[in-house]
């Protein structure tokens, strides 16, 4: 089967007062694993459900293979979704829940049953067929409820969360799966998580939201290098952020910040406009005790350390710079022995991981 | 922290034993009778007996067909009205609550002389039929007259059981269905009922007990083909001595028995344990103008319906004549005037008897709910048991074990104690213990100990720390448990006709009973039957006003 698009143009929707989501606008690609990544409340598993038929939009359109499928009911809509909650009906077995949709579909009932078996394979779960959903574990529900949605072929393929009921571990191992069994499928897919890291290992593009409004698209490492704006900067991995203004003398450029008073910046680096945020992430700051002599191209901040925390592969310091606390993560060495609180260092970012985001 | 005192056992021992003298025994007694020959000796042959009598063979198929049919009717009405409240959103809820409770306050055989009147061969809505379209319905003839009354008393044990089970299914179960292409109708059939099956069987299954061991209602129907009557005629005709009679309580318990564990073994079996894992309530879906049109209709058809046996029951305290015409013709209160002149009596002995079961009740399932709450008692679960064990026992059977285990027992002070009043309150009280153990245990299990233990951590001793903090945390439970036991005590009728030995001590469901055996006496009993209802329903309103009232603040330490 060839892949279908997803689009979403200009979808509005309120409950009551609330707008849950304002002037949605996306575009998922044929054969896409695409993320929809947010805090809870940020609108995404409304849009998700919007996109099964759940919900309906106010104003706008969900186009699916290029039709326009807002008035169409959720059971003709050919959108298989994955509950966040499984949704397996506890009075039917593992074979019957996965041969509902077929069921449904009025297939002759050879048919269902190579179907149900080939599903059920391709989920590695062939031998629980008569078991009911109390009797298996987490993951094992979690893909009794992949296969019931993969067994009636749908256009699109939409996960709410789909491991967020699972154990640190298997979360893991899952999703490595879930991404293996995409890339086979080749099945455009919509995947709705709160969690950065599972949305940055596991899709092809990310769609950040908050408070209804898509705030950035872009893939996992767009996302990470170039964040457009202070939400996505900090959702999507750890940042360093401080606002001030911007002076340039003499060929020689300054940021002035209440927070870290004023730092000389790269004189390569181009700022939006006078005023804006600086943002370099923990883990592209080199930090050295004392004060070692300057480099070119470099952004330098003195300060002395405040706190650490040991994460395994590194260091994760607080470094108390003028107002300010900066994190500065170091990458641990067997034996390394840490810095002590109070300790002064000298801070270096290179002038390519300093980003601005404008004001 | 063991909590077994030489009182805890005192207390347990004693409500054992009047448990085993007035439940198990007599039980104990009518299955003995039935299985037993002249000498005493095991024989089958009461049973070869009751299947050698064609009327028995009958009646035998006569009561489970009417207990089956009263069931499917009953499912027909309650089925979409559940539905209709816990999925959609709509103003009727109010409505159909009062539709819940409205059929209950009136004893199913009260209505029934008004049903005759209204829907019987020539009355009321016959009469029009006739008249307009030339045909007549027979509703109320044999044994559709008794499937008509039961089904509009007992729907609504299904339609509260099954909109409780629907409410707590998770919305995504439904829309994970939807997903996968059903709707309407087939969601409803393959997703949604078989999931709020456990509660479509606790209901149905109450029904069908109900209905199978109904005595009064068939009585006043005039409908004698069927296994409770016949006992009760027998009995009563024969004499206690008669063997068919017990051979049909026997039927009566194992089916009843029967349905209760067969209802709870195949809720067990199907593991229902519903997952929720943060599963979203759905908003409720709106009605389209088509489907409010057919909600509304049926709502207001049901209404209709409901609500005859209270008008007619109405109209026919107050009317002088009435037959064969739509409405009565002339209205009176003569009625009324007979009552408070001939029955003041009765409604004191209403008063007296379920007044003192009810605290009987309220007592015993306050110590029995301590004692298997809050205490590590052996055996302790076994009381329970007993007590659930009553709910199934029929009314019937109860009131024959008594007249046979207790006849000639003369008892210290009150003499032969089924010529007492007291045998009333006794029988009263052991089948609505039950509903009082309940509320008792669902009021104690939302005191947390921990209230209880700082009492004792400031020197009360046990019996000091029940009086002074459990009571008092356990009163709105308590007060429902009462009300529930009186009101439900106030409308029996299978045990009172049996235990009836003479009128002075006669309760009012007697005197409703006797009035209705004679075209002459419908009016006074419809009337008496009018003051029962006034009173059950003011009853019910104040224990539902007393649970409703009931705010977690005031209950601190209430667990979450």
């Amino acid at each position: 089967m060839t892949p279908v698009s997803v689009e979403i143009r200009n979808v509005a929707l309120s409950f009551g007062a609330t707008q849950v989501l304002r002037d949605i606008t996306l575009s998922v690609k044929p054969g896409e694993f695409f993320a929809l990544l947010g805090p809870s409340g940020s609108g995404k598993s409304t849009l998700l459900r919007l996109i099964a038929g759940f919900n309906r939009n106010q104003s706008g359109q969900v186009l699916i293979a290029g039709r326009d499928v807002s008035a169409i009911p959720p059971w003709q809509r050919d959108v298989g979704m994955v509950f966040q909650s499984y949704a397996l009906w506890p009075h039917m077995t593992v074979a019957q829940n996965v041969a509902f949709g077929l069921e449904e579909r009025k297939l002759p009932r050879e048919e269902i049953r190579r179907k149900v078996a080939a599903v059920l394979d391709l989920v590695e779960l062939t031998g629980l067929e008569a078991r009911r959903p109390g009797q298996l574990s987490g993951g094992q529900q979690q893909r009794v409820a992949i296969a019931r949605t993969l067994a009636i072929e749908p256009q699109v393929l939409l996960l709410d969360e789909p491991l967020s009921n699972l154990d640190a571990k298997l979360r893991v191992q899952t999703r490595q799966e879930l991404k293996k069994l995409q890339k086979r499928l080749n099945i455009t897919t919509i995947f709705v998580t709160h969690d950065q890291e599972e949305a940055m290992t596991t899709c092809d593009r990310i769609a950040v939201m908050d408070q209804g409004v898509i705030q950035q698209v872009g893939t996992p490492m767009e996302l990470f290098d170039h964040p457009v704006n202070r939400f996505v900067a900090q959702f999507v991995g750890s940042v360093n952020l401080f606002r001030g203004t911007f002076t340039r003398d003499a060929g020689a450029l300054h940021f002035s910040s209440s927070a870290i008073g004023e730092v000389a910046l790269p004189a390569s680096l181009k700022p939006p406009g006078a005023e804006g945020e600086i943002a370099f992430r923990p883990h592209t700051i080199r930090m050295s005790v004392g004060h070692p002599a300057a480099v070119e191209g470099e952004m330098r901040l003195t300060g002395t350390i405040e706190g650490e925390e040991f994460l395994g592969e590194f260091l994760r310091y607080d470094v108390q710079v003028a107002a300010a606390r900066v994190v500065v993560d170091h990458a641990h060495a067997r034996g390394e022995a840490s810095l002590a609180t109070g300790t002064p260092v000298t801070l270096s970012v290179p002038a390519e991981e300093i980003r601005f985001i404008a004001a | 922290m063991t909590r077994t005192s030489p009182g805890i056992v005192a207390i347990a021992l004693l409500i054992a034993a009047f448990l085993l003298a007035f439940l198990v025994v007599p039980v104990a007694t009518v299955v003995y009778t039935a299985f037993s020959n002249a000498e005493g000796g095991f024989t089958l042959a009461h049973f070869a007996a009751f299947a050698e009598i064609s009327l028995m063979r009958e009646s035998f198929a006569n009561s489970l067909y009417v207990a089956g049919m009263t069931v499917l009717f009953a499912s027909l009405l309650a089925v979409p009205l559940a539905y209709l409240t816990v999925r959609f959103q709509f103003r009727g809820a109010v409505i159909i609550q009062t539709l819940g409770v409205l059929p209950l306050i009136m004893p199913a055989f009260v209505g029934a002389a008004a049903m005759q009147l209204l829907f019987g061969r020539s009355g009321s809505l016959n009469l029009i039929l006739n008249e307009l379209f030339g045909f007549t319905l027979p509703l109320m003839q044999g044994l559709n007259g008794v499937i008509f009354v039961e089904t509009l008393h007992y729907f609504p044990f299904v339609l509260l059981n099954l909109a409780a089970s629907l409410a707590v299914i998770d919305s995504s179960m439904e829309e994970a269905g939807q997903n996968l292409g059903a709707s309407g109708f087939r969601l409803f059939r393959k997703i949604v009922f078989p999931l709020a099956l456990p509660g479509y069987i606790a209901g149905a299954s109450l029904v069908f007990i109900k209905v199978f061991d109904d005595l009064g209602t068939p009585l006043v129907l005039n409908v004698t083909n069927m296994l409770a009557p016949q006992a009760y005629l027998r009995v009563t005709s024969i004499g206690l001595e008669d063997p068919i009679g017990y051979v049909i309580c026997v039927i009566l318990v194992v089916f009843s028995i029967g349905a209760m564990g067969g209802s709870w073994w195949i809720v067990k079996r199907r593991d229902f344990a519903i997952q929720s894992r943060g599963g979203v309530a759905a908003p409720l879906r709106k009605l389209t103008p088509w489907q409010s049109v057919l909600a509304y209709g049926w709502i207001g058809a049901v209404m209709l319906l409901v609500l005859s046996p209270h008008l007619g029951i109405l109209l026919l305290s107050l009317s002088k004549v009435w037959s064969f015409t739509v409405l009565p013709e002339q209205f009176t209160l003569v009625h009324y005037a007979t009552v408070f002149e001939d029955s003041t009596r009765m409604i004191y002995n209403t008063f007296l008897y379920c007044g003192l079961a009810a605290l009987l009740d309220v007592v015993l399932g306050t110590a029995i709910a301590y004692l298997v709450l809050r205490t590590q008692l052996p055996g302790r679960q076994l009381l329970d048991h007993m007590v659930t064990v009553a709910l199934a026992m029929p009314g019937l059977v109860l009131g024959i074990g008594y007249l046979r285990t207790f006849r000639g027992v003369d008892f210290p002070f009150i003499g032969p104690l089924t010529a007492s009043w007291l045998i009333f309150v006794i029988a009263y009280a052991v089948r609505r213990l039950p509903f009082a153990l309940r509320s008792c245990m669902a009021a104690l299990s939302q005191v947390h100990v921990s209230l209880e233990e700082a009492a004792e951590n400031l020197g009360a001793n046990r019996w000091h720390t029940v009086r002074r903090v459990i009571v008092p945390l356990m009163m709105g439970g308590i007060l429902a448990g009462f009300v529930t036991s009186f009101v439900t005590a106030a409308g029996e009728i299978s045990e009172t006709i049996l235990l009836t030995s003479r009128e002075s001590l006669a309760p009012m469901s007697y005197g409703i009973y006797l009035y209705m055996q004679s075209i002459a006496g419908r009016g006074p009993g419809a009337a008496l039957g009018v003051i029962a209802v006034v009173l059950i329903g003011l009853g019910t309103w104040y224990s539902h006003h007393i649970v409703s009232s009931r705010s977690p603040l005031d209950v601190p330490g209430e667990k979450t």
